[in-house]
């Protein structure tokens, strides 16, 4: 099955912290490249990227049938989404154990949706 | 026998309609044709036929049709193993502890959802909708049908035994409940227990809760006068414990103990069997029941911990020190209870009534369980 394994905090955000709590990040930061490394090699993330922080985003929204466009994100939420992997294993146990993996803050797992096609 | 049918068909609503129509199609024709000799094979290849015949009209399963025909009825080992995967995949931590609740009480000891709204005191409309919704997503989540193994195993285990012990205490908490259909929940946790220690036996955590069960279920006797109003332990009838079933519970906190891998299940036990053991209430052995509190607390440490622990100190150090210790969880508890009736007998017993009265009153707002609230009404009428 495929799973999106969506990490929260950017570079953005570990930059604001400071002393220790930084270094810790920083250090997180670091070991979140082995982390893909690794798992990349054993053929389990099949794609994933860093995004840059959320002052960079910018929204195209759609109301009925008017679009805009605005600065920031689009949902407003306390953790942002700092990257993503997309991975192919056996079963949402194999995913959680990759997420605990992670080494650095907390991961959203989701399950992609699977169009079969005909024949 | 829900169980071996998701694991044949791997799909848990089907498993569970057909479950269903044999036993209705059970309920009709034995009260008829008598009860066949073996009524569980009986149910199995109904629920077989059952299953083809849905199969048959579901193209998309082809495959498992095959695999159905083909499988025998599942032989006894193969119905355990499929138990106790059962057991996991409704207990996984993916779902909400309530949807673990209500479809383990539902897949695995085969309550009906009315029956569920009415230990839980929610809506049948709420509890059916917690099952649809925890089924959807073990299938659209991809929650496996399997036994967790090694490193995670353990954390699964605590998993599946706050299930247990949550159904045990919701059961046991509601008893002299006037509610006549109410199935007895208590019962129901004690022998999924049992049957998770059978499953998976030698698991210290998995015996400490049986013995912890036991203990609280050897009081049972004393708990509720002839009115069916509630008797704390303090003022129970002792001679009407269940001294075999004390000793057989603390027979397995002794086995368990001997596994030297200690947990909170099995300190708990300890204290309650401390409990059951004393003579009285005054004569009870409260220097070990601290000092198991302060082991629990190192393990798994909460505000209810420090409020229980505060209880039995007051009986050796006095209630103006415990009182102390108790006001100090005014801001973590002050939803609970079970904080303010706690509180209530300490400001008695420092000579504070109106103060007691103050937080009799709170208490008695915060209390649903029925025999609890009238204790409080009792206390507050004298």
């Amino acid at each position: 099955m495929k799973y999106v394994l969506l990490f929260g905090g950017t570079m953005e955000s570990v930059e604001k912290l400071e002393g220790e709590a930084r270094e810790e990040a920083m250090a997180a930061y670091a070991a979140s490249g082995k982390w893909f490394e690794e798992y990349t090699k054993t053929g389990k993330v099949i794609g994933g990227e860093e995004l840059q922080g959320p002052s960079t985003a910018t929204t195209v929204s759609r109301n009925h049938g008017k679009i805009t466009v605005t600065d920031g994100p689009f949902i407003e939420a306390k953790e942002v989404i700092g990257g993503f992997a997309l991975i192919d294993v056996e079963d949402l146990d194999e995913a959680l154990e990759m997420a605990k993996a992670w080494p650095g803050g907390p991961v959203e797992v989701r399950p992609i949706v699977e169009h079969r096609r005909e024949g | 026998m829900t169980a071996a049918l998701v694991r044949v068909l791997g799909d848990f609503d089907l498993a569970e309609e057909v479950v269903q129509d044999s036993l209705v199609v059970a309920l009709e024709k034995w009260p008829e044709q008598g009860i066949p000799d073996k009524p569980g094979a009986w149910l199995m290849t109904t629920a077989r036929r059952r299953a083809i015949d849905i199969l048959r009209r579901d193209r998309r399963y082809r495959d498992k049709l095959a695999l159905l025909e083909r499988s025998p009825v599942a032989p006894d080992p193969t119905e355990a193993d499929d138990r106790l995967r059962l057991i996991f995949t409704c207990c996984h931590p993916a779902l909400a502890q309530e949807a673990q609740v209500a479809l383990t009480l539902r897949a695995v000891v085969g309550f009906t959802t009315p029956e569920i709204a009415a230990a839980f005191l929610v809506s049948e409309a709420t509890v059916a909708q917690r099952i649809v919704r925890a089924k959807r997503k073990i299938v659209d989540a991809g929650i496996p049908y399997r036994v967790p193994d090694g490193s995670e195993l353990a954390g699964r285990l605590d998993g599946v035994l706050s299930v247990l012990y949550l159904m045990f205490n919701e059961g046991y908490l509601s008893r002299g409940d006037t509610v006549a259909m109410r199935r007895d929940l208590a019962e129901d946790a004690l022998w999924l227990t049992r049957l998770v220690d059978t499953l998976l036996p030698d698991q210290p955590e998995v015996l400490g809760l049986l013995a912890l069960m036991r203990l609280h279920l050897a009081r049972s006797a004393a708990r509720f006068d002839a009115a069916g109003e509630m008797i704390l332990l303090p003022e129970q009838d002792r001679s009407l414990w269940d001294r075999e079933s004390i000793s057989e519970a603390v027979a397995l906190l002794d086995r368990a103990g001997a596994m030297r891998r200690t947990g909170p299940y099995q300190i708990q036990a300890a204290i309650a069997a401390l409990h059951d053991e004393a003579a009285s209430w005054e004569k009870t052995d409260w220097h070990q029941i601290v000092m198991l509190y302060d082991a629990l607390q190192r393990l798994a440490d909460s505000p209810v911990v420090r409020l229980n622990r505060a209880v039995a100190l007051s009986q050796f150090v006095g209630p103006e020190i415990a009182l102390g210790e108790v006001n100090d969880l005014a801001i973590e508890l002050s939803g609970y209870h079970l904080f303010h009736s706690t509180r209530a007998e300490l400001l008695d017993r420092v000579g504070e009534p109106a103060l007691a009265r103050e937080a009799r009153l709170r208490a008695l707002e915060l209390c649903q369980n029925p025999a609890e609230r009238s204790l409080l009404e009792r206390k507050l009428s004298r």
